[in-house]
């Protein structure tokens, strides 16, 4: 029950379903026209922001300490780039020059020209960009950052060791292109402005003690910038105003007219003070947001957190005075959707392209879960949210519900309903869970009550915390490598430490000891680099705009880099328990108790890809207990596992006086990960992907959902900072109103053992078709025929056609 | 022991909440569109798949009756020498040959419906115990029953009540909820298709009311067969007539897809060649509009 990535075509690929498709109910014109736009609109290349840059730091570099250097790059490029307001719209303000085209941040990896000609033509995630604008990059920007970008500081110094695992797919590094971001926001911007911040900041920098703070002259530095900061972002929205007033005059419908002028009089008001009604909180946000995206290019965009409970108060004032209708609310956040969706990620060349191949930049709303106070969080915003999700059929923004033991159940089956319309969300998460996780770390109640999951699936004190995702771990990898002796099989080359030749192992424990022993040398060598990284950001980057919103950075006179949240954390996301999991219950069952297969057999058949024994792999396939199917031979395994992955991981320091912890993701990585794997001893053909996040191994899981949410649920969730649980049904499983109940309580139920994150791949008939080229991948797909259930794999080809006609043909 | 076919969890289709079914093996009935062959006899039966077959030979290398051989087409089998010893089953690495019929002890089929209580308690489910036909094997069904009451797990039996009146009524005392499949009001035309008549059924039926037990009556609704609408309004005025409430009725449109499953059983689908279809929509609302002019809540599914 997992997901196959890739579901969606490339021509697509930017977005859910093409505009014809949308469910256009309710939708209005504007909407309609906005939406299309939007979803038109081919993502490409800007290179205005790296002119700007470059000229900048030709005549700027060593004028300012580097926090001001930085603050003012942001302030000039606020002051120089393009403004665009476009027809229809609302809520305004661009990264690039026009929707969907994204700038480049030279300072951290400057592509080459044949990273650019890449990006122009490659299939997958193309971002188009002209041939004079390749030359000018040629000649303006690459000269002047060669050997001065964060990418070659980083890989200037990277041991050897920690190379040959990177380059082996061990693992892989977040900050290699881009920024450290993964944060969201608390309600703070909601209630001051940057006036108020610069305020403060002001009498942060009365209190400087050179006499007594060895410290005074750093923070001087960064509170100095961080001011600077607001007055870019206020400048930026300025502009904005001017560019309205200047429509506003020019136009010639007097309805459009007035909404101009209505966008300068919120374009002078946020971010410079606190917004006062609905439409100026969503811009005051949407500045916020935007300023963070231009400053640096930190990883999963920017998150508002829980907007829901950030707006209500506006929403409501606005509806009791009469100055908003429940239509007008929607289509502010219609336009602010589209606003998300217009922004595609950064673009990433390399492994880190296909470690995370997606224009997806993980703006991840939450929906309900709990205020502060811990009573219920779920107000009129949240269904309207849930609406406006279901109605745009976006790929931008992410959105998920939380859900706590107070959560309304009718707002738990509001939830279910659209993930019934298979778009893959919301996506569901447990607000008690990860309430623990947050407090386990050490947060105080209240900042875990507040906190909430960006990105994909990990947990945070919003507003108060930096948890910097470092990279993934490929764990079938370092399996691989225990049972070669530290060689990479795939290069032959040798990239980890000689744990003993496998042939010699007299018993299981034996074999998982080399396996503990490659696991904590891997990790270490990841935590090594990933502390020197942390430095270099917070020494050569900070982000002092990103800075202003976290607390306490003001207070401590400190960057989001260096210890100015309130909390810091730092995750390896380890990949593919599912997969290691199986293949150690292989090498147990058959080889050191059943004694099926000697481990020489396996080991061969392993290397030869199972050609020429197939007997062998059908055996290990059709024999073996899989984790995901409530077998406690192979959950044991999981657990010890996981256990172990814990204990190499949470706990080590990072640079800012506290800890690493775990998380359990694979984003699209796991793919990556399988094609620099080669087989595994589950059966597991090479170059195919691993398991991904916790779900269990492709096909591994024969029991139904149910039997994986008891194998998931015995993993102590707690202790990590998140785990993430691809479950895939077919439309037919979810056509009654029951059914949509039975899913609620599904998660209920998987919420009750501890589950931290679920969610629900709907799939569609190309999937069925796949499955019928390959069906030993979708073993798990679990079909809903006349009045009851069965596995598609085991019907015949007509009635497989007939599944799949019927699919196609559904409508609900 | 008795054998089963299947345990299925996270059952959405057989009661109500999330539930575990457990599938008897053996039935007294023989209707031709049943969609789960595999459970009409009561004995192992070997089950082949040959898209599965990777022509290893294992099975025929290990058949001590010598009742298996390997050809192009995968696997031949002469059944008079087959023994049903599961041998071939066993040693198959691919799953290719299966054997349907697995002897479980009641006290491993508890331990399995308690993994599911989890969902059971979040969604008002339970188990469902269906067939084949449970009513064929009191014995066990009663200790299943029994045990699972003790438990406080919700009980249904889906079931077609042809069975002695003795063994459903102590089998009533132990149900939750009873899912009756009728498929024919007319006792000839019930014996042609099935096998046997419905007179036991009907009074069987009438008996579970008469208790006040919860039922749900489905009907297997084939067009050809008994989706006229003389039929329909024979079924209606009988079930009007029962002291049963709340009367619900569910119908399960007729899809044909026994055919894979008849042909890894290597059993004939549907050998009298009976004319069976899927009613169309028009039929489907006919038939719901009797049942409700009847009083009786009718829906499509369940």
């Amino acid at each position: 029950m997992h997901t196959i990535t890739a579901q969606r075509a490339p021509g697509s690929a930017a977005n859910f379903a093409p505009p014809a498709e949308a469910n256009v109910f309710g939708m209005n014109e504007r909407i309609k026209r906005l939406r299309k736009e939007s979803f038109d609109a081919q993502p490409s290349l800007s290179i205005e922001r790296a002119l700007i840059e470059t000229a900048f730091y030709r005549e700027n570099e060593g004028k300012y300490p580097i926090p001001v250097l930085r603050a003012l790059n942001f302030l000039e490029i606020c002051r120089r780039k393009t403004i665009y307001i476009g027809k229809d719209e609302l809520i305004v303000g661009e990264r690039g020059p026009t929707p969907k085209a994204v700038p480049t941040f030279p300072e951290l990896t400057c592509h080459s020209a044949d990273d650019l000609r890449v990006l122009n033509t490659r299939e997958l995630q193309r971002y188009a960009i002209s041939p004079e604008d390749i030359r000018a990059y040629e000649r303006e920007v690459i000269p002047y950052w060669n050997g001065r970008t964060q990418r070659e500081r980083i890989f200037g110094h990277v041991p050897d060791t920690w190379r040959a695992l990177y380059e082996a797919g061990v693992f892989t590094e977040f900050m290699e292109q881009r920024a450290p971001g993964h944060t969201a926001l608390d309600g703070k911007i909601y209630r001051c402005g940057l006036l108020d911040l610069k305020k403060r900041i002001a009498g942060e920098l009365e209190k400087s003690d050179f006499m007594n703070d060895p410290e005074a002259t750093d923070k001087q530095e960064e509170l100095t910038a961080m001011s600077i900061s607001c007055d870019a972002a206020i400048l930026f929205a300025e502009r904005h105003a001017a560019l309205a007033g200047e429509m506003a005059l020019a136009e010639k419908d007097p309805v459009r007219a007035a909404e101009l002028r209505k966008i300068a009089e919120v374009c002078r008001r946020v971010p410079a003070h606190a917004p006062r009604t609905f439409w100026e909180a969503i811009q005051m946000y949407w500045f916020v947001h935007l300023g963070t995206i231009t400053e640096l290019n930190g990883w999963d965009a920017m998150n508002p957190g829980h907007l829901d409970q950030h707006l209500i108060p506006f929403y409501k004032e606005e509806l009791a005075r009469g100055s908003l209708t429940r239509d007008e609310a929607k289509e502010l956040l219609c336009c602010f959707w589209i606003k998300v969706n217009n922004h595609p990620a950064p673009p990433k060349v390399g492994i880190t392209a296909k470690e995370s191949g997606t224009y997806n930049d993980f703006t991840n709303i939450n929906i309900g879960g709990v205020k502060p106070d811990g009573a219920d969080g779920v107000n009129e915003l949240s269904f309207l949210m849930l609406e406006v999700t279901e109605e745009l059929q976006l790929l931008q923004p992410g959105n998920s519900i939380h859900i706590s033991s107070r959560t309304p159940e009718r707002f738990l089956l509001a939830g279910c309903k659209v993930i019934r319309q298979g778009h893959g969300y919301p996506s569901v998460f447990n607000t008690d869970i990860y309430i623990q996780e947050l407090m386990r770390q050490g947060k105080s109640l209240q900042d875990a009550r507040e906190g909430g999951c960006s990105g994909c699936i990990e947990a945070g004190a919003f507003g108060k915390e930096a948890y910097l995702l470092t990279g993934y771990l490929n764990v079938p990898k370092i399996v691989e490598l225990t049972l070669n002796n530290g060689y990479d099989p795939l290069s032959g080359k040798l990239v980890s430490i000689q744990t003993g030749d496998p042939r010699g192992f007299k018993d299981y424990p034996e074999l998982y000891a080399a396996f503990l022993c490659q696991l904590r040398y891997v990790t270490d060598q990841k935590i090594r680099v990933s502390n020197y990284i942390d430095r270099m950001f917070a020494k050569y980057a900070p982000a002092t705009f990103l800075s202003l919103f976290i607390d306490d950075c003001i207070a401590r006179g400190k960057d989001y880099y260096n210890c100015g949240p309130r909390y810091n954390t730092t995750y390896i996301q380890c990949t593919g328990l599912g997969t290691v999991t199986d293949s150690l219950a292989a090498l147990k069952k058959h080889v050191f108790e059943d004694k099926t297969f000697t481990i020489d057999r396996i080991l061969n058949a392993v290397a030869a890809n199972f050609e020429g024994d197939e007997a062998l792999r059908q055996t290990i396939l059709n024999r073996t207990p899989f984790f995901g199917n409530d077998d406690a031979y192979a959950d044991e395994i999981a657990l010890q596992v996981y256990a172990d992955l814990f204990n190499a991981i949470d706990g080590k320091p990072n640079t800012k006086g506290e800890t690493f912890h775990l998380n359990m993701l694979s984003t699209t990585c796991h793919v990556y990960f399988g094609k620099v794997t080669g087989a595994t001893p589950n059966g597991r053909l090479a170059g195919l992907a691993i398991s991904d996040g916790t779900s269990p191994s492709h096909g591994a899981d024969t029991h139904g959902p149910s039997a994986v949410i008891k194998s998931l649920g015995k993993l102590d969730q707690v202790k990590s900072g998140g785990t993430l649980l691809n479950l895939r049904f077919l439309p037919s499983l979810l056509k009654r109103e029951a059914d949509v109940a039975k899913l609620a309580a599904l998660i209920r139920s998987y919420f009750a053992l501890g589950g931290h994150h679920v969610q629900f791949n709907i799939v569609d008939a190309a999937t069925l078709l796949a499955a019928q080229e390959s069906p030993e991948n979708y073993r798990d797909l679990l079909v809903r025929m006349a009045g009851y259930s069965d596995y598609f794999n085991d019907m015949n080809a007509d009635l497989q056609a007939d599944i799949i006609a019927r699919t196609e043909n559904q409508a609900f | 022991m008795t054998a089963f076919f299947d345990i299925k969890r996270y059952s959405i289709s057989d009661g109500p909440g999330i539930r575990i079914t457990i599938f008897f093996k053996g039935c007294p009935l023989s209707c031709p569109w049943c969609h789960n062959p595999e459970g009409i006899s009561a004995r192992k039966q070997k089950m082949y798949t040959a898209k599965k077959c990777i022509g290893c030979r294992a099975c025929v290398d290990n058949c001590p009756a010598g009742a298996l051989s390997l050809s192009g087409a995968g696997i031949r089998m002469d059944n008079s020498r087959c023994t049903l010893c599961g041998t071939c089953a066993a040693v198959c690495p691919a799953k290719a040959m299966e054997l349907s019929g697995t002897e479980y002890s009641v006290d491993y089929l508890v331990n399995e419906i308690e993994k599911e209580t989890v969902f059971m308690d979040q969604s008002q489910g339970g188990v469902t115990f269906c067939g084949g036909e449970p009513l064929m094997h009191p014995g066990a069904l009663l200790e299943l029953l029994r045990r699972c009451g003790e438990r406080g797990i919700h009980r249904a039996v889906d079931t077609t009540l042809f069975a002695r009146p003795e063994t459903v009524r102590e089998v009533m005392e132990e149900t939750d909820l009873f899912l009756v499949d009728l498929k024919l009001m007319d006792a000839v035309k019930h014996r042609f298709y099935c096998g046997v008549s419905n007179e036991l059924i009907l009074s069987n039926l009438r008996m579970v009311t008469a208790a006040g037990k919860e039922t749900i009556v489905r009907i297997p609704l084939i067009e050809g067969v008994n989706a006229d609408e003389a039929n329909i309004s024979r079924s209606a005025g009988f079930l009007s007539s029962l002291p049963w409430e709340p009367k619900t009725v569910h119908l399960l449109p007729y899809h044909d897809i026994a055919a894979g499953k008849h042909e890894k059983l290597g059993t004939t689908c549907n050998p009298a060649s009976i004319p069976m279809a899927t009613p169309p929509a028009g039929t489907l609302e006919r038939c719901l509009s009797i049942f409700r002019a009847h009083n009786i809540n009718a829906s499509v599914g369940g």
